[in-house]
């Protein structure tokens, strides 16, 4: 494999991965707020779907894109509703809409069924995409893939450099100190899953109208992503750029996986193509091991050195959720 | 009034209305007239004495699903895992016969002892979700998802490399088994009794465990307040296991089902989503096992309906998965109103 094609490969692993990566910063918005958003499987295909329908009908890229948001935001908006003001279970509002929201978008988009339509066209920057090495790696992509890219630092700069953002974590964290501090909880928890569904939306179309282009229904592949996505979630600790770098891993294990098929000839193709799934729980073992009681025990009776170690090892990974993380905040 | 039992009742029946509104405004949306695929789900699934059996060979698994997934849900554990607990039930079954193809032991044998592999199946799974949470502190929601996706993989592989295909390997899943090893059926029909006869079982079973022992009594202690549990001397962690392995092994006997009765051998999506779908039913149900039976059978009679709307009407089959959908959504949603109406009209 020469130097060009192996770029030309990463590219397409940073371009394939733009999907999850908005998927993951929605989630993570939300969920640092204090509100999982589960939906997002079914979320991610209807708004690939309507995303791509509308695009369709109005031969308009960003009216589909904003479709597609659109409809995030409109689920999330229900999560919101159900969880903040009617005080039902989260994870079962949300699973509930990921198999309607999926079954939907199979049920409305049957009619858009491997139809031709609009894609998104690679738009190198010009001089920047001369550098060597970095141009081709970043500055040959799509528009969606250079939004994702930015919509990386946006959230991380908003999450850890701004007053909000400081304010976001504590609402997440310690909601009844926030509430204190002048926050309104309740009305910030409506914003960030309305938002975070926004961006999760934006996840759809970037698939239906970019890396997969159409609405292929039930074989499209994209059912699954959404709960992939949710495992890097937790992968990332809550952490934008964390968790942005969770989804390239994923991009590269099943680019990984296409490039080895040749080689690996007794192994089904179809079983490479999901292995990064059982890696997947591999690493929410490692980032969640050291949250466990008995780990705790055993590091305590280890002598001084080796204990010091494996600690070092354990923090490094470990991610601990916002500590309100799916609890009704009430003011008493 | 409110806090009646009847009160509860009528809830519902207002988020069912609501549901078949919301569904024939989407049927009308794309310019399907709601009436006629309603009739024609109706007609579809309890039309005929044959389409009464096709929703039954569909309500068998789904039924016992649930009920696994009662006694999780009691013990406050959300087992999203059930879908691959399920897939290892079928794996462990197809196993089973085929370490017997060539015995002389009688086939009804071979067919129990294939249930006891699905049973074993699924409970191992399960109890891989249980032990990834317990010791590895990974939410079973998401280890459950995880694992899922692996045993799909597994099936896939096993579909593909180990127990392929004389010839080509393809989608269409392993070498039929030999008709020996199906489940007795009734008649012509699809419908095997002694399946039937199975799941009613499971599902008196649970409905005994959790109301009728002290066992159910602690899991729901669990359930309820971890903490409280703990401190009351309930061995909390081994409770949340014990309930794993019962629905991990009530979802293998599942996929045993589909194997011996229904597919006579290892196909990719041998579970059927009827794993996601025993979540909704019980969360429709509220968890109370006395309501799983028609329940259960009304979502497969949704799921067997839909089946020929692609032929009469030219709609997806996925209808029915979006009004069961919308509907478990209403009764949430419906049931959050309920609360808040409680509370307000105790607080004046």
């Amino acid at each position: 494999m020469t130097q060009e094609t192996l770029l030309i490969g990463l590219a397409g692993v940073l371009a394939a991965a733009a999907p999850i990566v908005f998927a993951v910063l929605g989630e993570t918005l939300s969920e640092r707020a204090g509100v999982i958003n589960l939906s997002m499987n079914g979320t991610i295909l209807l708004s690939a779907m309507g995303g791509f329908a509308v695009a369709y009908n109005t031969d308009s890229l960003v009216l589909g894109f904003l479709a597609g948001m659109l409809i995030g935001a409109l689920v999330a908006l229900i999560v919101a509703f159900a969880s903040i003001t009617l005080n039902q279970s989260q994870v079962a509002v949300g699973f509930v809409l990921a198999l309607t929201c999926r079954d939907l978008s199979y049920f409305l988009g049957s009619p858009y069924m491997n139809v031709p339509g609009p894609r998104l066209a690679s738009m190198p920057i010009p001089i920047l995409s001369d550098i060597p090495i970095l141009g081709t790696l970043l500055f040959r992509q799509d528009a969606i893939t250079y939004i994702s890219f930015l919509a990386i630092i946006l959230c991380w700069v908003w999450i850890y450099r701004t007053r909000p953002g400081l304010m976001l974590q504590g609402i997440g964290e310690k909601p009844a100190a926030a509430f204190i501090r002048g926050a309104n909880v309740n009305l910030m928890r409506y914003v960030y899953t309305v938002i975070g569904g926004a961006l999760i939306g934006l996840a759809g179309p970037a698939f239906s109208l970019g890396v997969r282009a159409g609405w292929m229904g039930t074989i499209s592949g994209l059912d699954g992503f959404g709960w992939i996505a949710l495992s890097i979630t937790i992968f990332g600790g809550w952490n934008p750029a964390r968790a942005a770098f969770g989804a390239y891993l994923f991009g590269l294990l099943q680019w990984l996986g296409l490039v080895l098929q040749p080689v690996l000839t007794q192994v089904p193709s179809q079983v490479l193509q999901v292995a990064p799934f059982p890696l997947m729980i591999l690493t929410l073992l490692l980032v969640n091991i050291g949250n466990a009681e008995w780990v705790e025990r055993t590091l305590a009776a280890m002598p001084e050195r080796t204990r010091k170690f494996f600690a070092k090892l354990l923090r490094a990974m470990r991610a601990s959720p916002p500590a309100s993380l799916g609890v009704p905040f009430e003011r008493d | 009034m409110l806090k009646s039992r009847w009160s509860g009742l009528f809830f519902q029946l207002i988020a069912l209305v609501l549901s078949l509104t919301v569904v024939s405004l989407i049927l009308l949306s794309i310019g399907a007239s709601p009436l006629n695929a309603f009739s024609n789900m109706l007609t579809g699934s309890v039309g005929s004495t044959r389409k009464i059996a096709e929703v039954l060979v569909s309500f068998v698994p789904l039924l016992l699903v649930t009920a696994g997934l009662l006694i999780t849900f009691s013990a406050g554990l959300w087992n999203i895992g059930v879908e691959g607990q399920i897939v290892l039930g079928a794996i462990a079954s197809v196993w089973v016969f085929r370490i017997f193809i060539d015995s002389t032991l009688p086939p009804s044998l071979i067919i129990f002892l294939s249930f006891l592999g699905g049973m074993f199946g699924g409970a191992l799974w399960a109890a891989l979700t249980g032990l990834l949470k317990t010791f590895g502190g990974v939410n079973e929601i998401f280890g459950g998802l995880g694992l899922n996706f692996v045993a799909n993989a597994l099936t896939l592989y096993l579909i593909f490399g180990a127990w392929k295909r004389e010839g080509v390997a393809s989608m269409s899943g392993t070498e039929p088994l030999p008709d020996s090893f199906s489940l007795d059926q009734l008649g012509e029909l699809r419908i095997s009794p002694t399946a039937l006869i199975v799941a009613i079982l499971a599902i008196v079973f649970v409905y005994f465990v959790l109301n009728g022992t002290y066992f159910g009594l602690k899991l729901k202690a669990v359930g309820k307040n971890f903490r409280a549990a703990y401190l009351l001397g309930i061995p909390t962690w081994q409770y949340s296991m014990y309930s794993f392995l019962i629905c991990g092994a009530l979802a293998g006997i599942a996929g045993a089902v589909q194997v011996a009765a229904v597919y006579h051998r290892l196909i990719p999506s041998i579970s059927s989503g009827y794993g996601y779908l025993g979540l909704m039913v019980a969360m429709l149900i509220n968890y109370q096992a006395i309501w799983a039976i028609p329940v259960a059978f009304f979502f497969a009679a949704l799921n067997i309906g839909s089946i020929q709307l692609p032929i009469v009407m030219q709609l997806d089959s996925s209808l029915s998965g979006v009004l069961q959908g919308i509907l478990v959504l209403f009764v949430l949603l419906v049931e959050g109103f309920r609360q808040k109406f409680i509370k307000r009209s105790s607080q004046t």
